[in-house]
């Protein structure tokens, strides 16, 4: 049986658009925690619960709009462009500083700390280091926090449980699972009271095989966050556009186990693009580079929008400032 | 697929003395092993040795809503019966069955229309059984024709071809197969189409394997929905596995559980 159905409705000779009527919604995932659930956050956001296709109003509700998350990272990045870096100036040597620029200068929903300085090649901080910049980073901001581990799935294991359980109660979004390296860490946010990003190679089959591992682990669908991987734009962003696009058609159609809002990294993807952090020096007729990283960024980030993203996690506070305005302009009715 | 579970039937003997003793609980356990197996909807027959269809169909569905609130499919071939039955139905119903005679039509598509309730269609009259596809193809419409004609949504309309045995009627088995693609372009939009899947192995020696084996033949020929056995495990992996390749859900490595959990 088709899971839903096409309604046609003809007026006075005119015909209508057609309509998709749809049997399910994606999950509402609630990520901080205000004071009286525990939590030490001013505002929730609430993220997901998506009717319908993204936009297309009259075909189902979209109760919560897309929500913007500013990247900070735990160690001054060493391989941001001059152009990303000189924007957010010197705070960017200091997280906390920089988180609160965030959310004071920025209006970013979240701050996505990820934790580049615990990875072995890097800085391989000591846990209490980090476990520190968590717990500053709680007290001097007041929105909703996602905890990115540093990427080493042994050293992702060990300090991330760690921050989980310094974090007890703020209901954090916290990362990343993926299907060979799961249990640890959503165990750790079952225990804490946390929602779990799943990540997936551009590869819907695995999203939803993990999906079902973690919620066979009692982790609640409405605590579950995809991450599909996207590519920038000119790196693959129409392939992953594409997994998007049909892993929200199969939530809509039914499939819960899809249905789960989603997170795109798009400032990642962006400023790793040669277009967006190449000099103008090497390439004159390119144009300048911070408009050319900016445009990146945000064109990246409004196309997934258009594929369901619900999380944008972004760098640039241009390129952050161009898509909140966009999306006002989307969710006007 | 449209997974109907056929067990909650009084000609099964579990079931025929649960009616007799009114044990809920037999009834029930029937009820949920069934969802838990894949069923979408549960069809309800109170079996040849009822001796009170009237009020049993009643507290069969009762009974039955207490722990599901899954589709109900009444099967009667008395429309009083089905009445009865709509009468205390809560959840979504499903008539089953109407044949493609007139004076059917005119009574059980008002009924449908007044319960909401979908309806099975079959395409066999009072002269009898189709014996080939041309005459299943003209009962179809007719009965196309007429839901369309009283405002009866033709896509709530469940066609079956009517399956005959392998063994009783072999040289039919390619023309009943053709009937479901072609039932499925006599409007837009199409019927349903559905099948009562264990009729094809009736008196075999191999029943699992020719229900499965013609079920799966059935879903590449346009099959929407089945009357089976949902706990015939290997069938419903069958079933499970044809939408697959249909491209109706997603794969993923645990995709038979995910189905069944859905």
């Amino acid at each position: 049986m088709t899971p839903h159905k096409t309604v046609r409705k003809e007026e006075n000779m005119a015909l209508d658009l057609v309509k998709e009527k749809w049997s399910n919604a994606v999950a509402v995932v609630t990520i901080g925690a205000l004071k009286d659930e525990g939590g030490t956050r001013s505002s929730v956001v609430r993220c997901g619960g998506e009717e319908g296709l993204p936009f297309l109003f009259a075909e189902g509700k979209t109760p919560h709009r897309p929500v913007i998350a500013m990247e900070v990272l735990d160690v001054e990045p060493d391989d941001w462009p001059q152009s990303l870096t000189s924007a957010i100036g010197p705070a960017i040597k200091n997280p906390v500083e920089w988180a609160v620029k965030c959310e004071k200068d920025y209006k970013a929903d979240l701050i996505c700390l990820r934790l580049s300085g615990a990875h072995p090649d890097a800085q391989n901080r000591p846990a209490e280091q980090l476990i520190k910049v968590v717990k500053d980073i709680l007290q001097a901001t007041t929105i909703p926090l996602i905890l990115i581990g540093c990427g080493e799935d042994k050293r992702d294991n060990e300090i991330l449980p760690l921050c989980s359980q310094a974090a007890k109660g703020e209901r954090l979004l916290i990362g990343e699972t993926v299907q060979a390296n799961y249990k640890t860490l959503t165990a750790s946010a079952l225990a804490d009271g946390h929602n779990i990003i799943a990540q997936s190679p551009i590869d819907i089959n695995i999203a939803k095989q993990l999906n079902i591992l973690i919620s066979d682990m009692s982790m609640s669908i409405e605590r579950i966050v995809i991450n599909p991987t996207v590519g920038a734009l000119g790196y693959g962003l129409e392939y992953a556009y594409s997994i998007m696009e049909r892993a929200r058609l199969a939530a809509l159609s039914g499939d819960k186990m899809l249905g789960m809002p989603f997170i795109c990294f798009v400032g990642y993807e962006a400023w790793r693009a040669k277009e967006a952090k190449a000099s103008e020096t090497e390439f004159p007729t390119w144009g300048k580079q911070l408009e050319r990283g900016i445009a990146w960024e945000a064109l990246t980030a409004t196309t997934f929008l258009q594929a369901g993203a619900d999380i944008l996690v972004m760098r640039h506070p241009k390129a952050v400032e161009l898509v909140r305005k966009h999306i006002d302009e989307l969710m006007k009715e | 697929m449209f997974i109907i579970g056929e067990l909650i039937n009084g000609m099964y003997k579990d079931i025929g003395k649960a009616i007799q003793t009114k044990d809920k609980s037999i009834i029930q356990n029937k009820a949920l092993e069934q969802i838990k197996a894949g069923a979408d909807a549960l069809d309800v027959n109170c079996g040849p040795a009822s001796k009170d269809p009237i009020n049993d169909i009643q507290w069969l569905v009762n009974t039955i809503q207490e722990v599901t609130d899954k589709p109900l499919s009444i099967d009667s071939s008395r429309t009083q019966v089905i009445e009865s039955g709509l009468k205390v139905i809560k959840n979504k119903a499903i008539i089953n069955s109407v044949t493609a005679d007139q004076e059917k039509l005119d009574i059980l598509i008002p009924l449908a229309l007044k319960y909401n309730a979908r309806l099975i269609g079959l395409t066999i009259s009072k002269k009898g059984i189709p014996q080939n596809k041309d005459q299943r193809l003209e009962l179809a419409a007719m009965i196309v024709a007429s839901a369309q004609e009283k405002g009866f949504p033709v896509e709530d309309l469940f066609l079956d071809p009517i399956v005959m045995p392998v063994n009783v009627a072999q040289s039919q088995m390619k023309d009943i197969l053709e009937s479901l693609r072609e039932f499925k372009i006599i409007s837009d939009p199409a019927p349903m189409t559905v099948v009562g899947l264990s009729n094809v192995s009736q008196g075999t020696c191999q029943r699992g394997l020719i229900n499965k084996t013609f079920m799966i033949m059935a879903v590449g020929y346009g099959l929407d929905g089945a009357i089976l056995d949902p706990l015939d495990k290997d069938l419903m992996d069958g079933a499970i596995t044809s939408d697959l390749i249909l491209n109706k859900h997603i794969y993923c490595d645990s995709y038979l559980d995910a189905y069944r959990k859905k």
